[in-house]
């Protein structure tokens, strides 16, 4: 009885070590998952803020030589490529991934589907601007927001795709029974329930695939090229604040660095807000109480 | 009003599994009608036959023929309207989880495209007093999720939802099976009162529950139908040995 108690007392103390040893190593895991995150956040404060003055935001580049400048081009070209990349992508994608999940089930072309995006999702970004530069700057003669939109948009594709396809799985066939019990339509139970019910997921995703390619620069290079003035012209190359940031960084003069941490600092900041945005209007009219 | 169902030579499979054998059954309208048997005996097959949900998977498939009315609901008719006029409420509580209450009643008729206002009020309060879930919910329709209620108030509110499209024949797959016993005597009271209006299915494991709420029972074993007779003659007078041994509990 004693010995028996006595075990027991040791087990007890051996899980409850073990319990502490897995606890602190998942929270010592999520502290160096952060870690670089808050170090690169930082270190562009420290390093860009300085920099960051009115004239950033609402002048274009100066001129070789001359101080002061900004990039307000930089920042409105890089909403219109985003923008554009987004409409295109994000339905294009959501559509592949609600073909994969809700008709293609065991079809040839599913199969073929599913590979082609995961296949898309490791070609190279360089690869991507070249790609595009041959199929559309190449026929047009001229370098494009346009094409730079369309690069950035095949890109977000697969990503989205594949989101969307795991995110439907995960909804329970029970409320598809619901739906098609009820004489809705297949295509109207994939959208209005499937969807619907993965939507916070598949919100996930396409914010993540917006926050990759926002800060995309090779693709960029082929297609939207940059540019040091002001444009808005969907069929001009136009300016881009990755793009901005390279010109800035590679060059010899200190100025030009110091805007270059200012250019990095706004486009993180840029994408944080942007993102948080999305969630907050996402999560907007989702009902309390619900599993 | 409900409508009777005329089941003829009825076989069902599942890739090579033979589920169902011919079925040959009259379901009276606006009477309650029990199916009981084992697990696995092809209760459920038959009912998703009889609203075509059976095809909905890939590798299942049926023959025979099944007329509601004078309707054949496999020639005359696509699947999607036969499940309009065919409601089922399913073994375990499947309220749309993103919906509000009140959505989740109404979606029959607002996903297949109904959008005035004062008719989609009028059905969720109808059905809603039909399945005796007002008064437990008319305070918070459009704030709470249909989520949210208790497992027996979701069954309840998944009758609702059924009821609100108008359906002339509801089937209930093991309807309280996933529920406490007093939410179970709610849904069989709630069978009791609805059957005056419509023509009701109901698979159950529990003997007693058929007892209490079917004039008319079957008996299913291995894919076939054993017998089908009153309530009252199947368990107090069965003509089939089998019947007997199930329904004494010697097996099953």
């Amino acid at each position: 009885m004693d010995f028996q108690t006595r075990s027991m007392r040791l087990n007890n103390a051996r899980r409850n070590a073990t319990n502490y040893l897995v606890t602190g190593l998942s929270v010592l895991a999520t502290l160096l998952v952060i870690l670089p995150l808050v170090a690169i956040l930082f270190y562009l404060v420290f390093k860009g803020a300085r920099s960051l003055n009115l004239a950033f935001f609402t002048h274009v580049p100066a001129p070789v030589g001359q101080s002061g400048g900004g990039m307000a081009n930089s920042i409105v070209g890089s909403g219109i490529i985003l923008l554009l990349a987004s409409l295109l992508g994000v339905p294009i994608g959501i559509a592949a991934g609600v073909y994969l999940a809700e008709f293609g089930r065991g079809r040839a072309l599913a199969t073929a589907v599913r590979f082609t995006a995961d296949v898309l999702n490791g070609v190279p970004s360089i690869v991507m601007g070249i790609a595009i530069y041959s199929l559309i700057v190449m026929q047009q003669r001229h370098f494009s927001a346009f094409a730079g939109g369309v690069a950035l948009a095949i890109m977000m594709v697969p990503t989205i795709t594949r989101t969307t396809e795991e995110m439907l799985a995960t909804v329970p066939h029970s409320i598809r029974e619901a739906a098609l019990g009820l004489g809705v339509p297949k295509w109207r139970t994939a959208i209005s329930v499937s969807l619907r019910t993965a939507s916070p997921g598949i919100i996930t995703g396409c914010m993540l695939a917006f926050a990759r390619v926002a800060g995309e620069t090779a693709p960029l290079l082929f297609t939207a090229f940059g540019n040091q003035y002001w444009s808005v012209n969907l069929n001009q190359p136009i300016a881009a604040l990755p793009l901005q940031i390279y010109v800035y960084a590679i060059s010899p003069y200190d100025e030009w660095h110091r805007l270059a941490w200012a250019g990095s600092l706004v486009l993180i900041v840029l994408i944080m807000v942007s993102v948080t945005l999305v969630r907050i209007y996402a999560n907007r009219g989702v009902l309390k109480g619900g599993s | 009003m409900g409508v009777g169902i005329l089941v003829e030579n009825l076989n069902a499979w599942y890739g090579s599994t033979h589920t169902l054998q011919d079925i040959n059954l009259h379901i009276p309208a606006n009477h309650a009608t029990a199916l009981i048997g084992p697990s696995g005996c092809g209760k459920s097959t038959f009912v998703r036959c009889l609203n075509r949900m059976h095809e909905t998977n890939p590798i299942a498939r049926a023959t025979g023929t099944v007329k509601m009315g004078d309707l054949d609901i496999y020639k005359d008719a696509s699947p999607v309207e036969i499940r309009r006029r065919v409601g089922m409420v399913f073994q375990r509580p499947n309220p749309f989880p993103t919906m509000s209450i009140y959505d989740n009643v109404i979606s029959g008729l607002k996903l297949n495209g109904f959008r005035n206002r004062r008719i989609l009020d009028e059905t969720v309060e109808r059905s809603l007093r039909q399945a005796a879930l007002w008064e437990e919910v008319k305070d918070d329709l459009k704030k709470k999720s249909g989520a949210s209620l208790s497992g027996g108030q979701q069954q309840r509110m998944c009758i609702a939802r059924a009821l609100a499209v108008d359906p002339e024949v509801l089937l209930m797959d093991e309807p309280a099976s996933a529920l406490d016993p007093v939410s179970t005597s709610k849904i069989e009271d709630l069978i009791f009162q609805l059957k005056s209006q419509y023509t009701i299915v109901i698979v159950t494991h529990n003997m007693q529950q058929a007892a209490r709420v079917a004039e008319n029972t079957g008996f299913f074993l291995n894919g076939k139908m054993v017998e089908f007779d009153s309530t009252h003659k199947i368990f107090t007078n069965p003509r089939d040995k089998r019947t007997e041994d199930y329904i004494t509990g010697r097996f099953g």
